[in-house]
Protein backbone atom coordinates (compact mmCIF):
# COMPACT_ATOMS: atom_id res chain seq x y z
CA UNK A 1 0.00 0.00 0.00
CA UNK A 2 1.17 3.44 -0.85
CA UNK A 3 2.11 5.53 2.08
CA UNK A 4 -0.04 9.08 2.42
CA UNK A 5 2.10 11.63 2.59
CA UNK A 6 0.70 15.19 3.82
CA UNK A 7 2.91 18.09 4.21
CA UNK A 8 1.46 21.07 6.48
CA UNK A 9 3.67 23.49 5.59
CA UNK A 10 4.49 24.93 1.95
CA UNK A 11 4.26 28.03 0.22
CA UNK A 12 3.45 29.65 -3.63
CA UNK A 13 5.40 32.33 -4.94
CA UNK A 14 8.40 34.40 -4.51
CA UNK A 15 10.48 35.28 -1.20
CA UNK A 16 10.50 38.51 -1.12
CA UNK A 17 14.36 38.31 -1.09
CA UNK A 18 15.29 35.66 -2.93
CA UNK A 19 14.62 33.01 -5.85
CA UNK A 20 14.07 29.50 -4.98
CA UNK A 21 13.68 26.40 -7.15
CA UNK A 22 10.56 25.37 -7.17
CA UNK A 23 9.30 29.10 -6.19
CA UNK A 24 6.73 28.96 -8.73
CA UNK A 25 3.24 26.87 -7.94
CA UNK A 26 3.68 24.53 -10.91
CA UNK A 27 6.96 23.85 -9.83
CA UNK A 28 6.38 23.24 -6.48
CA UNK A 29 3.49 21.12 -7.13
CA UNK A 30 5.92 18.27 -9.66
CA UNK A 31 8.92 18.66 -6.82
CA UNK A 32 6.18 17.58 -4.29
CA UNK A 33 4.73 14.45 -6.03
CA UNK A 34 8.18 13.76 -7.09
CA UNK A 35 8.96 12.96 -3.67
CA UNK A 36 5.20 11.01 -2.81
CA UNK A 37 3.70 13.71 -1.21
CA UNK A 38 0.05 13.42 -1.74
CA UNK A 39 -1.43 16.50 -0.07
CA UNK A 40 0.33 20.05 0.73
CA UNK A 41 -1.44 22.70 2.97
CA UNK A 42 -0.25 25.82 1.26
CA UNK A 43 0.28 29.51 1.88
CA UNK A 44 1.19 32.70 0.03
CA UNK A 45 4.86 34.53 0.63
CA UNK A 46 2.57 37.51 -0.87
CA UNK A 47 1.05 37.00 2.07
CA UNK A 48 3.47 38.46 4.37
CA UNK A 49 3.88 41.85 2.69
CA UNK A 50 1.13 42.85 0.22
CA UNK A 51 -1.67 44.54 1.64
CA UNK A 52 -4.26 43.37 -0.62
CA UNK A 53 -5.06 40.18 1.36
CA UNK A 54 -8.14 39.56 -0.72
CA UNK A 55 -5.83 39.61 -3.54
CA UNK A 56 -3.27 36.81 -2.11
CA UNK A 57 -6.04 34.85 -1.43
CA UNK A 58 -7.47 34.66 -4.03
CA UNK A 59 -4.78 33.85 -6.07
CA UNK A 60 -3.69 31.04 -3.81
CA UNK A 61 -6.63 29.33 -4.19
CA UNK A 62 -6.91 29.30 -8.14
CA UNK A 63 -2.78 27.99 -8.08
CA UNK A 64 -4.36 25.10 -5.28
CA UNK A 65 -7.37 24.68 -7.57
CA UNK A 66 -4.59 24.66 -10.35
CA UNK A 67 -2.63 21.89 -8.50
CA UNK A 68 -4.91 18.68 -9.49
CA UNK A 69 -6.07 18.38 -5.65
CA UNK A 70 -2.06 18.21 -3.99
CA UNK A 71 -2.21 22.18 -2.54
CA UNK A 72 -4.79 22.72 -0.31
CA UNK A 73 -5.07 26.64 0.02
CA UNK A 74 -4.88 28.13 4.13
CA UNK A 75 -5.24 31.33 3.29
CA UNK A 76 -4.22 34.27 4.76
CA UNK A 77 -5.88 36.98 7.41
CA UNK A 78 -4.36 40.01 8.54
CA UNK A 79 -6.39 41.41 11.65
CA UNK A 80 -4.68 44.72 11.14
CA UNK A 81 -6.42 45.18 8.17
CA UNK A 82 -9.58 46.99 7.65
CA UNK A 83 -12.72 44.75 7.40
CA UNK A 84 -10.54 41.41 7.82
CA UNK A 85 -13.85 39.83 8.41
CA UNK A 86 -14.76 39.52 5.45
CA UNK A 87 -11.12 38.23 4.44
CA UNK A 88 -12.51 35.18 6.92
CA UNK A 89 -15.46 34.64 5.19
CA UNK A 90 -13.66 34.50 1.53
CA UNK A 91 -11.79 32.03 2.81
CA UNK A 92 -14.53 29.77 4.57
CA UNK A 93 -17.27 30.58 1.86
CA UNK A 94 -16.07 31.44 -1.55
CA UNK A 95 -12.98 29.67 -1.46
CA UNK A 96 -13.74 26.60 1.15
CA UNK A 97 -10.35 26.81 2.60
CA UNK A 98 -10.48 24.18 5.83
CA UNK A 99 -8.14 26.59 7.61
CA UNK A 100 -5.96 30.36 7.63
CA UNK A 101 -2.34 30.64 7.96
CA UNK A 102 -1.20 33.42 10.04
CA UNK A 103 1.46 35.75 10.15
CA UNK A 104 1.60 37.99 13.27
CA UNK A 105 5.15 39.54 13.01
CA UNK A 106 4.95 40.32 9.98
CA UNK A 107 1.54 41.85 10.41
CA UNK A 108 2.74 43.54 13.50
CA UNK A 109 0.37 42.52 16.29
CA UNK A 110 1.18 40.73 19.33
CA UNK A 111 -1.14 37.49 20.46
CA UNK A 112 -3.05 39.15 23.53
CA UNK A 113 -3.84 41.52 20.90
CA UNK A 114 -8.03 42.04 20.64
CA UNK A 115 -8.23 41.56 17.70
CA UNK A 116 -6.00 38.19 17.55
CA UNK A 117 -8.90 36.98 20.26
CA UNK A 118 -11.52 38.21 17.93
CA UNK A 119 -9.56 36.59 15.02
CA UNK A 120 -9.57 33.24 17.06
CA UNK A 121 -13.17 33.76 17.58
CA UNK A 122 -13.92 33.92 14.44
CA UNK A 123 -11.98 31.09 13.45
CA UNK A 124 -13.30 28.68 15.78
CA UNK A 125 -17.39 30.04 14.54
CA UNK A 126 -16.21 28.59 11.41
CA UNK A 127 -14.36 25.76 12.52
CA UNK A 128 -11.22 26.94 10.45
CA UNK A 129 -7.86 25.11 11.67
CA UNK A 130 -5.67 28.00 12.64
CA UNK A 131 -2.05 27.97 11.58
CA UNK A 132 0.45 30.45 13.27
CA UNK A 133 4.08 30.78 11.52
CA UNK A 134 6.21 31.39 14.18
CA UNK A 135 9.52 31.42 12.58
CA UNK A 136 9.87 32.14 8.84
CA UNK A 137 13.52 33.23 8.81
CA UNK A 138 16.60 32.75 10.95
CA UNK A 139 17.02 36.28 12.69
CA UNK A 140 20.69 36.17 11.99
CA UNK A 141 20.17 35.76 8.09
CA UNK A 142 17.38 38.97 7.80
CA UNK A 143 17.75 41.45 5.18
CA UNK A 144 18.54 44.92 7.32
CA UNK A 145 15.22 46.24 6.47
CA UNK A 146 13.57 43.40 6.99
CA UNK A 147 14.35 42.46 10.56
CA UNK A 148 11.40 40.88 12.24
CA UNK A 149 11.32 38.48 15.66
CA UNK A 150 9.42 35.13 16.54
CA UNK A 151 5.76 35.47 17.35
CA UNK A 152 5.40 35.04 21.24
CA UNK A 153 3.24 32.77 21.69
CA UNK A 154 2.92 32.82 25.54
CA UNK A 155 -0.86 34.03 25.66
CA UNK A 156 -1.65 31.02 23.40
CA UNK A 157 -2.60 28.89 26.41
CA UNK A 158 -5.08 31.39 28.32
CA UNK A 159 -6.68 32.38 24.75
CA UNK A 160 -6.86 28.16 24.11
CA UNK A 161 -8.77 27.64 27.08
CA UNK A 162 -11.64 30.04 26.20
CA UNK A 163 -12.25 27.86 22.50
CA UNK A 164 -11.77 24.55 23.37
CA UNK A 165 -12.66 23.18 20.03
CA UNK A 166 -10.03 25.12 18.23
CA UNK A 167 -7.01 23.39 16.51
CA UNK A 168 -4.04 25.20 15.93
CA UNK A 169 -0.58 24.39 14.46
CA UNK A 170 2.55 26.12 14.61
CA UNK A 171 4.70 26.34 11.64
CA UNK A 172 8.48 26.28 12.33
CA UNK A 173 8.08 26.86 15.75
CA UNK A 174 11.23 24.63 17.26
CA UNK A 175 13.68 28.14 16.75
CA UNK A 176 11.56 30.51 18.60
CA UNK A 177 9.41 29.15 21.21
CA UNK A 178 11.21 27.50 24.23
CA UNK A 179 10.23 23.66 24.77
CA UNK A 180 9.07 24.52 28.22
CA UNK A 181 5.95 26.65 26.34
CA UNK A 182 6.23 23.62 23.40
CA UNK A 183 5.38 21.46 26.37
CA UNK A 184 2.60 23.48 27.58
CA UNK A 185 1.41 23.78 24.64
CA UNK A 186 1.21 20.23 23.62
CA UNK A 187 -0.64 19.20 27.09
CA UNK A 188 -3.52 21.57 25.78
CA UNK A 189 -4.08 18.70 22.82
CA UNK A 190 -5.27 21.81 21.12
CA UNK A 191 -1.82 23.01 19.66
CA UNK A 192 0.60 20.48 16.83
CA UNK A 193 3.66 21.59 15.54
CA UNK A 194 5.42 21.10 11.91
CA UNK A 195 8.52 19.67 12.27
CA UNK A 196 10.64 21.74 9.25
CA UNK A 197 12.43 23.36 11.87
CA UNK A 198 13.13 20.86 13.98
CA UNK A 199 16.97 20.94 14.39
CA UNK A 200 19.86 18.73 16.38
CA UNK A 201 20.98 15.07 15.83
CA UNK A 202 17.98 12.57 15.91
CA UNK A 203 15.69 15.74 16.53
CA UNK A 204 12.74 12.94 16.73
CA UNK A 205 14.04 10.97 18.84
CA UNK A 206 14.61 13.65 20.83
CA UNK A 207 11.83 15.30 20.68
CA UNK A 208 9.51 12.22 21.42
CA UNK A 209 10.43 12.68 24.71
CA UNK A 210 9.48 15.81 24.91
CA UNK A 211 6.49 15.67 23.41
CA UNK A 212 3.76 12.93 22.35
CA UNK A 213 4.45 12.47 18.73
CA UNK A 214 0.44 12.62 17.89
CA UNK A 215 1.19 16.22 18.58
CA UNK A 216 3.79 16.41 15.59
CA UNK A 217 3.10 17.32 11.89
CA UNK A 218 5.15 16.11 8.84
CA UNK A 219 6.06 20.46 6.82
CA UNK A 220 8.98 20.62 4.66
CA UNK A 221 8.81 24.69 4.33
CA UNK A 222 9.25 24.21 0.75
CA UNK A 223 10.23 25.71 -1.56
CA UNK A 224 11.80 28.14 1.03
CA UNK A 225 14.06 25.11 2.87
CA UNK A 226 15.13 21.89 0.54
CA UNK A 227 12.23 19.47 1.14
CA UNK A 228 14.73 16.72 1.71
CA UNK A 229 15.55 18.47 4.43
CA UNK A 230 12.25 17.18 6.74
CA UNK A 231 12.13 13.86 4.81
CA UNK A 232 15.40 12.63 6.24
CA UNK A 233 14.34 13.37 9.70
CA UNK A 234 11.84 10.36 9.24
CA UNK A 235 15.10 8.22 8.52
CA UNK A 236 17.43 9.76 10.69
CA UNK A 237 15.46 8.97 13.83
CA UNK A 238 14.50 5.47 14.82
CA UNK A 239 10.49 5.50 14.63
CA UNK A 240 7.99 2.67 14.77
CA UNK A 241 5.87 2.13 11.60
CA UNK A 242 2.88 3.44 13.64
CA UNK A 243 4.68 6.69 14.91
CA UNK A 244 6.45 7.29 10.64
CA UNK A 245 2.38 6.46 10.08
CA UNK A 246 1.05 9.32 12.24
CA UNK A 247 3.76 11.34 11.36
CA UNK A 248 3.63 11.55 7.39
CA UNK A 249 -0.60 11.30 7.63
CA UNK A 250 -2.47 10.38 10.56
CA UNK A 251 -1.90 13.24 12.33
CA UNK A 252 -2.41 15.89 9.97
CA UNK A 253 -5.71 14.04 8.24
CA UNK A 254 -6.67 13.76 11.69
CA UNK A 255 -7.12 17.91 12.37
CA UNK A 256 -9.05 18.07 8.98
CA UNK A 257 -11.60 15.50 10.16
CA UNK A 258 -12.14 16.96 13.72
CA UNK A 259 -15.21 18.15 14.09
CA UNK B 1 27.73 8.26 -2.52
CA UNK B 2 30.99 8.48 -0.22
CA UNK B 3 30.06 11.10 2.14
CA UNK B 4 33.07 12.91 4.70
CA UNK B 5 31.64 15.01 6.50
CA UNK B 6 34.27 18.36 7.53
CA UNK B 7 32.86 19.82 10.54
CA UNK B 8 31.60 17.98 13.99
CA UNK B 9 31.70 18.44 17.31
CA UNK B 10 31.80 16.38 20.37
CA UNK B 11 29.81 18.55 22.67
CA UNK B 12 25.59 17.93 23.38
CA UNK B 13 26.13 14.11 24.13
CA UNK B 14 26.57 12.85 27.30
CA UNK B 15 29.67 10.09 28.12
CA UNK B 16 32.92 10.10 27.90
CA UNK B 17 34.81 11.48 24.74
CA UNK B 18 35.14 7.98 23.63
CA UNK B 19 31.39 7.72 24.05
CA UNK B 20 30.34 10.32 22.21
CA UNK B 21 32.43 9.48 19.43
CA UNK B 22 31.04 6.31 19.53
CA UNK B 23 27.51 8.36 19.16
CA UNK B 24 28.60 10.30 16.64
CA UNK B 25 29.25 7.47 14.73
CA UNK B 26 26.54 5.49 15.04
CA UNK B 27 24.40 8.53 14.06
CA UNK B 28 27.02 9.02 10.57
CA UNK B 29 26.33 5.32 10.02
CA UNK B 30 22.73 5.48 9.96
CA UNK B 31 22.55 8.49 7.54
CA UNK B 32 25.09 7.17 5.24
CA UNK B 33 28.22 9.34 6.53
CA UNK B 34 31.48 7.61 6.25
CA UNK B 35 34.16 9.96 8.26
CA UNK B 36 34.03 12.74 10.40
CA UNK B 37 36.11 15.56 11.24
CA UNK B 38 35.74 16.48 14.68
CA UNK B 39 37.16 19.46 16.68
CA UNK B 40 36.71 21.47 19.97
CA UNK B 41 35.76 19.32 23.25
CA UNK B 42 32.07 19.38 25.07
CA UNK B 43 32.73 22.84 26.50
CA UNK B 44 33.06 25.50 23.65
CA UNK B 45 35.02 28.25 25.16
CA UNK B 46 34.97 31.54 22.90
CA UNK B 47 38.26 32.55 24.13
CA UNK B 48 40.05 29.83 25.30
CA UNK B 49 42.91 30.01 27.76
CA UNK B 50 46.18 27.45 27.02
CA UNK B 51 44.70 25.16 29.71
CA UNK B 52 41.08 25.17 28.39
CA UNK B 53 42.67 24.63 24.47
CA UNK B 54 44.74 21.98 26.13
CA UNK B 55 41.74 20.24 27.39
CA UNK B 56 39.49 20.54 24.41
CA UNK B 57 42.27 18.46 22.46
CA UNK B 58 42.61 16.28 24.58
CA UNK B 59 38.77 15.23 24.33
CA UNK B 60 39.18 15.01 20.62
CA UNK B 61 42.89 13.10 20.79
CA UNK B 62 40.76 10.80 23.15
CA UNK B 63 37.71 10.12 21.46
CA UNK B 64 39.81 9.54 18.36
CA UNK B 65 41.65 6.81 20.05
CA UNK B 66 39.40 3.93 19.25
CA UNK B 67 37.70 5.84 16.36
CA UNK B 68 40.67 6.67 14.28
CA UNK B 69 38.72 4.63 11.22
CA UNK B 70 36.06 6.44 11.26
CA UNK B 71 37.10 9.93 12.30
CA UNK B 72 39.89 12.76 11.98
CA UNK B 73 40.98 15.60 14.46
CA UNK B 74 41.17 19.22 13.73
CA UNK B 75 43.22 20.95 16.94
CA UNK B 76 41.06 23.98 18.55
CA UNK B 77 44.04 27.03 18.56
CA UNK B 78 43.39 30.44 20.15
CA UNK B 79 45.49 33.36 18.10
CA UNK B 80 45.47 35.43 21.42
CA UNK B 81 47.96 32.65 22.77
CA UNK B 82 50.39 32.07 19.97
CA UNK B 83 53.10 30.36 21.70
CA UNK B 84 50.23 27.96 23.55
CA UNK B 85 49.06 27.53 20.06
CA UNK B 86 52.15 26.92 17.74
CA UNK B 87 52.79 23.96 20.96
CA UNK B 88 49.40 22.66 20.73
CA UNK B 89 49.63 22.26 16.93
CA UNK B 90 53.14 20.80 17.58
CA UNK B 91 51.97 18.32 19.93
CA UNK B 92 48.44 17.69 18.25
CA UNK B 93 49.50 17.78 14.62
CA UNK B 94 53.08 17.60 14.02
CA UNK B 95 53.52 14.96 16.57
CA UNK B 96 50.02 13.43 16.92
CA UNK B 97 47.45 12.31 14.69
CA UNK B 98 45.10 15.34 13.85
CA UNK B 99 44.94 16.68 10.57
CA UNK B 100 44.00 20.41 10.12
CA UNK B 101 43.45 23.73 12.63
CA UNK B 102 39.96 25.60 13.73
CA UNK B 103 39.74 28.96 14.48
CA UNK B 104 36.59 29.94 16.28
CA UNK B 105 35.67 33.49 17.35
CA UNK B 106 38.62 34.44 19.83
CA UNK B 107 40.21 36.32 17.08
CA UNK B 108 39.62 38.31 14.21
CA UNK B 109 41.38 36.21 11.42
CA UNK B 110 42.38 38.57 9.70
CA UNK B 111 44.77 40.02 12.56
CA UNK B 112 48.76 39.82 12.07
CA UNK B 113 47.87 37.40 15.21
CA UNK B 114 47.17 34.99 12.60
CA UNK B 115 49.92 34.77 10.47
CA UNK B 116 52.87 32.87 12.50
CA UNK B 117 50.08 29.95 12.51
CA UNK B 118 48.82 30.02 9.50
CA UNK B 119 52.84 29.98 8.36
CA UNK B 120 53.11 26.56 10.36
CA UNK B 121 50.14 24.89 9.00
CA UNK B 122 50.68 25.75 5.10
CA UNK B 123 54.32 23.86 6.28
CA UNK B 124 52.90 21.03 7.80
CA UNK B 125 49.83 20.97 4.43
CA UNK B 126 47.18 21.52 7.48
CA UNK B 127 44.43 22.74 6.28
CA UNK B 128 42.43 25.69 8.67
CA UNK B 129 38.75 25.64 9.28
CA UNK B 130 38.18 28.90 10.10
CA UNK B 131 34.27 29.77 11.78
CA UNK B 132 32.99 32.96 10.07
CA UNK B 133 29.20 34.49 10.53
CA UNK B 134 27.95 37.92 9.25
CA UNK B 135 25.03 38.36 11.48
CA UNK B 136 23.05 41.14 11.09
CA UNK B 137 21.94 41.18 14.98
CA UNK B 138 25.29 41.71 15.63
CA UNK B 139 29.11 39.56 15.81
CA UNK B 140 30.46 37.95 18.95
CA UNK B 141 33.43 40.29 19.70
CA UNK B 142 36.14 38.04 18.07
CA UNK B 143 34.02 36.73 15.21
CA UNK B 144 35.28 36.81 11.96
CA UNK B 145 33.38 37.38 8.62
CA UNK B 146 34.06 35.82 5.07
CA UNK B 147 35.37 39.10 4.23
CA UNK B 148 38.03 38.99 6.90
CA UNK B 149 38.78 35.47 6.10
CA UNK B 150 39.29 36.52 2.19
CA UNK B 151 41.67 39.24 3.66
CA UNK B 152 43.93 36.23 5.18
CA UNK B 153 43.90 34.53 2.31
CA UNK B 154 45.25 36.65 0.40
CA UNK B 155 48.07 37.21 2.77
CA UNK B 156 48.78 33.17 2.65
CA UNK B 157 48.60 31.76 -1.27
CA UNK B 158 50.28 28.60 0.33
CA UNK B 159 47.89 27.58 3.00
CA UNK B 160 44.42 26.21 2.38
CA UNK B 161 41.43 27.78 4.22
CA UNK B 162 37.78 26.31 5.06
CA UNK B 163 35.55 29.42 5.08
CA UNK B 164 33.05 27.77 8.07
CA UNK B 165 29.38 27.84 7.26
CA UNK B 166 30.49 29.78 4.01
CA UNK B 167 30.36 33.02 6.10
CA UNK B 168 26.76 32.61 7.57
CA UNK B 169 25.33 34.79 5.45
CA UNK B 170 26.09 32.76 2.17
CA UNK B 171 25.04 35.59 -0.02
CA UNK B 172 27.56 37.67 1.34
CA UNK B 173 30.34 34.92 2.07
CA UNK B 174 30.11 33.17 -1.31
CA UNK B 175 30.70 36.26 -3.22
CA UNK B 176 33.51 37.37 -0.40
CA UNK B 177 35.47 34.39 -1.57
CA UNK B 178 34.79 33.84 -4.69
CA UNK B 179 38.63 35.61 -5.51
CA UNK B 180 40.44 33.21 -3.55
CA UNK B 181 41.11 29.74 -5.08
CA UNK B 182 43.13 28.60 -1.64
CA UNK B 183 39.37 29.12 0.36
CA UNK B 184 36.77 26.17 -0.42
CA UNK B 185 33.15 27.37 1.64
CA UNK B 186 31.40 25.01 4.04
CA UNK B 187 28.08 24.31 3.79
CA UNK B 188 27.61 23.38 7.57
CA UNK B 189 25.98 24.65 10.46
CA UNK B 190 22.71 27.02 8.74
CA UNK B 191 19.09 26.46 7.89
CA UNK B 192 18.46 23.92 4.55
CA UNK B 193 17.62 27.19 2.74
CA UNK B 194 17.39 26.01 -1.12
CA UNK B 195 19.65 27.90 -3.24
CA UNK B 196 22.54 28.08 -1.39
CA UNK B 197 24.22 24.89 -2.80
CA UNK B 198 23.55 25.78 -6.27
CA UNK B 199 24.80 29.34 -5.59
CA UNK B 200 28.03 28.56 -4.08
CA UNK B 201 28.47 25.61 -7.09
CA UNK B 202 27.59 28.74 -9.59
CA UNK B 203 29.86 30.89 -8.19
CA UNK B 204 32.90 29.08 -6.65
CA UNK B 205 32.35 25.91 -8.47
CA UNK B 206 31.59 22.44 -7.55
CA UNK B 207 35.30 21.82 -6.46
CA UNK B 208 35.25 24.46 -3.71
CA UNK B 209 32.66 23.44 -1.90
CA UNK B 210 32.70 20.60 0.81
CA UNK B 211 30.18 19.07 3.18
CA UNK B 212 30.04 19.58 6.82
CA UNK B 213 27.19 19.18 8.95
CA UNK B 214 27.67 21.12 12.35
CA UNK B 215 26.38 17.62 14.03
CA UNK B 216 25.11 17.59 16.68
CA UNK B 217 23.93 20.68 17.10
CA UNK B 218 22.40 20.40 13.85
CA UNK B 219 20.24 17.85 12.03
CA UNK B 220 21.97 15.56 9.81
CA UNK B 221 18.68 15.73 7.35
CA UNK B 222 18.52 19.61 7.36
CA UNK B 223 22.55 19.15 6.29
CA UNK B 224 22.88 16.20 4.11
CA UNK B 225 19.56 18.04 2.34
CA UNK B 226 21.64 20.79 1.15
CA UNK B 227 23.09 18.53 -0.93
CA UNK B 228 20.83 15.73 -1.77
CA UNK B 229 17.88 18.33 -2.40
CA UNK B 230 20.13 20.61 -4.80
CA UNK B 231 19.79 20.93 -8.36
CA UNK B 232 22.71 20.56 -9.47
CA UNK B 233 25.15 17.30 -11.31
CA UNK B 234 25.65 14.46 -9.50
CA UNK B 235 29.25 14.58 -9.90
CA UNK B 236 28.98 17.82 -8.24
CA UNK B 237 27.28 16.58 -5.31
CA UNK B 238 30.19 13.43 -5.46
CA UNK B 239 32.87 16.33 -5.03
CA UNK B 240 31.07 17.77 -2.50
CA UNK B 241 30.42 15.16 -0.32
CA UNK B 242 33.95 13.73 -0.13
CA UNK B 243 36.55 13.77 -3.14
CA UNK B 244 37.07 18.12 -2.35
CA UNK B 245 37.84 17.02 1.60
CA UNK B 246 39.50 14.35 0.77
CA UNK B 247 41.93 16.20 -1.96
CA UNK B 248 42.39 19.04 1.10
CA UNK B 249 43.11 16.67 3.09
CA UNK B 250 45.47 13.85 1.38
CA UNK B 251 48.74 15.40 1.21
CA UNK B 252 49.05 15.59 5.34
CA UNK B 253 47.67 11.96 6.05
CA UNK B 254 50.40 10.80 3.32
CA UNK B 255 52.75 12.51 5.21
CA UNK B 256 51.56 10.94 8.34
CA UNK B 257 51.48 7.52 6.56
CA UNK B 258 47.61 7.56 6.59
CA UNK B 259 46.17 5.60 3.53
CA UNK B 260 42.94 7.62 1.18
CA UNK B 261 41.02 5.53 -0.45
Amino acid sequence: MTQELIDTNVYIGPWPTRRVPGDDSAALTEMLRGHGVTQAWAGSFDSLLHKDIAGVNARLAQACAASGGLLVPFGAINPALPQWEDDVRRCAEEHRMPGIRLHPNYHGYALDDPRFTALLQAAADRKLLVQIAITMEDERMMHPLMQVPHVDVLPLPDLLAVHPGLRVVLLNAFRGVPMPLVQRLAETKQVCFDLAWLEGAAGLEVLKKQIPLERVLFGSYAPLFYFASSWLKLAESPLSETERAALMCNNAAGLLAAP
Amino acid sequence: MEIWDGHCHLSGYAGTPDERVGKLVALADRMGVDRLCIFMGANFHYDPTPEEMRAANDEVLDGLRNWHHHAFGFVYLNPNHLDASLAEFARCVEQGPMVAIKLWVAQHCDSPDVDAIVTRAAAAKAPIFQHTWQKITGNLPGESTAEELARLAARHPEATFICGHAGGDWENGIRAIRPHANVYADLGGGDPTAGFTEMAVRELGAERVIFGSDIPGRSYASQLAKVYGAQITEEAKRLIFSENLKRLLTPILKLKGVPVY
